[in-house]
């Protein structure tokens, strides 16, 4: 049966069935945004935690960690509160839309990209601290060159959010309510087929997205290997 | 060609006196403590130091592990507050004279990009290339400007960190072992380069364990033990006729604990 379900599988992909490339690429859509908006707030957030002093760091740094470990379901919950009718967002009329999604996926993604961001940006703040303070650049001047020189640690830490944002279910499907040809995702669709035994579609999903994964992933060593040839880690 | 300079080019210091090195103020100093003390989480780590000197060249801070001489140098530089007490370089505070000073660390610290990257970062923006090449082959770096530079030997890093803080145009370079574990061919280049700029005016403050080293470079020497200046004397007479019993042993090479 599994044999069989595979078989469907490729064939559905190979023939360009235009509803599994619908929803591959609302998929993709909505991850990038996420991942886009998210990487305008970790970034700072990571950075600006990693090179200040101040009262409760140490506090901020493990809420932070803490968020990293949000729970799917809770985040969609919260979102779905916000947005709902009777929600303080609700007029604005979001949910069951993908902005509902991207921003659930913003609110899931944001503390794992700041997290890692600071985690490297702290390790090369205490390298480069005393170079810059004898040089004279103070922390808002070095700010670029952490940025520059963490280039390819961040685009590892920026390659993990997208997959999680990607490969995520619980809240894109409370906050976007799984609704054919507007909302519905890889995930989401993959429940919902598999719920209904339509095993060739879902697994044809799946396959995809086991592909994206691998392709993250691959992008992540070969990012990782340059930098490590170049001693820029 | 380097190389093969012997050392005893680098020896033909001729010896400072004891009167260039001042025990009051002194309107030409160019290194003024007053009472400078270093308390770190309740730990007294430097204690009521005072040194005044007018001397230019080579000062040499020396003492054994744990004395306090790269502490004595970060308060000098700024890197480190001290608790009390009061530095001057160049007959000012020495925070209005951080444009006018560089340091070199004992491990270089350089950044994630090439060696010329690393030295336009801290260059003055209007430095010509021709000043970074030639500064380069000064440091025997020729040739290897689109290197990654963190990929270097240790003794290439550390050339290319005393290039980098000599473009910055000091007029005080702290060098905080700058040679430890090198091979004789960098600190050959790098005891040079040192002579080079304090004969071009730089006053250079050097931490070194290396009592060869000390003797062909150092015009004074500050003595540290147990974060206290026992000694502040000329090199001639420190190597001669070291005062107190810890530079005594230090020098004879015992344990001094």
């Amino acid at each position: 049966m599994l044999f069989d379900a595979f078989s469907q599988a490729v064939a559905l992909i190979m023939s360009g069935d235009p509803e599994l490339f619908e929803i591959l690429w609302l998929s993709i859509q909505v991850s990038t945004s996420a991942l886009a908006i998210s990487v305008i707030l970790a970034l700072p957030i990571g950075t600006v935690l990693a090179i200040s002093e101040f009262p409760g760091k140490r506090l901020c740094v493990t809420v932070l960690n803490s968020l990293m470990g949000l729970p799917p379901v809770v985040v969609g919950l919260l979102v779905y509160l916000m947005l709902s009718r009777s929600g303080p967002l609700g007029v604005l009329g979001l949910l069951y839309t993908p902005t509902a999604m991207v921003i659930a996926q913003v609110v899931l993604i944001t503390p794992i990209i700041a997290a890692l961001a600071y985690q490297v940006m702290d390790d090369l703040h205490r390298e480069y601290r005393e170079l810059f303070q004898s040089l004279g650049i103070d922390s808002i001047r070095a700010i670029p060159t952490y940025l520059w020189d963490a280039r390819y640690s961040l685009v590892t830490s920026i390659l993990a959010g997208f997959g999680r944002a990607i490969s995520e279910v619980g809240a894109v499907i409370i906050v976007g309510g799984n609704i054919d040809h507007l909302t519905r995702v890889m995930t989401t669709a993959i429940a919902l087929e598999t719920s209904k035994g339509e095993l060739a579609i879902a697994l044809a999903l799946g396959i995809i997205l086991l592909m994206l994964a691998l392709l993250v992933n691959a992008g992540v060593t070969t990012v990782r290997s340059i930098a490590l040839k170049k001693a820029y880690v | 060609m380097l190389a093969s300079q012997p050392f005893e080019a680098l020896r033909s210091k001729k010896p400072m006196s004891d009167s260039v090195i001042q025990t009051h103020q002194n309107a030409g100093e160019v290194l003024a403590l007053d009472g400078v003390s270093l308390t770190v989480n309740g730990k007294t780590l430097l204690h009521d130091i005072s040194v005044h000197s007018e001397a230019q060249g080579t000062t040499l801070i020396m003492g054994a592990n744990g004395a306090g001489k790269s502490l004595l140098m970060k308060c000098l530089h700024g890197l480190l507050t001290p608790t009390s007490g009061s530095i001057k370089l160049l007959n000012r505070p020495s925070h209005e004279t951080r444009h006018q000073q560089a340091m070199v660390f004992q491990k270089p610290v350089l950044l994630r990009r090439t060696v010329m990257g690393n030295l336009t970062f801290a260059a003055p923006k209007t430095t010509p290339p021709e000043v970074l090449h030639e500064m380069l082959e000064r440091v025997n770096l020729s040739g290897k400007d689109q290197q990654p530079a963190r990929v270097l030997s240790g003794g290439e890093q550390q050339r290319l960190a005393l290039a980098r803080a000599l473009l910055t145009r000091p007029k005080i370079l702290f060098l905080d072992e700058p040679t430890a574990s090198l091979d004789p061919a960098s600190v050959l280049i790098i005891e040079r380069l040192i002579q080079e700029a304090t004969a071009d005016g730089v006053k250079s403050i050097f931490i070194s364990h290396d009592i060869g080293q000390a003797k062909r470079l150092a015009d004074d020497v500050i003595f540290l033990h147990q974060g206290r200046v026992t000694e502040h004397t000329s090199a001639a007479t420190f190597f001669t006729q070291p005062l107190t019993s810890q530079a005594q042993a230090y020098l004879a090479g015992d344990v001094v604990l």
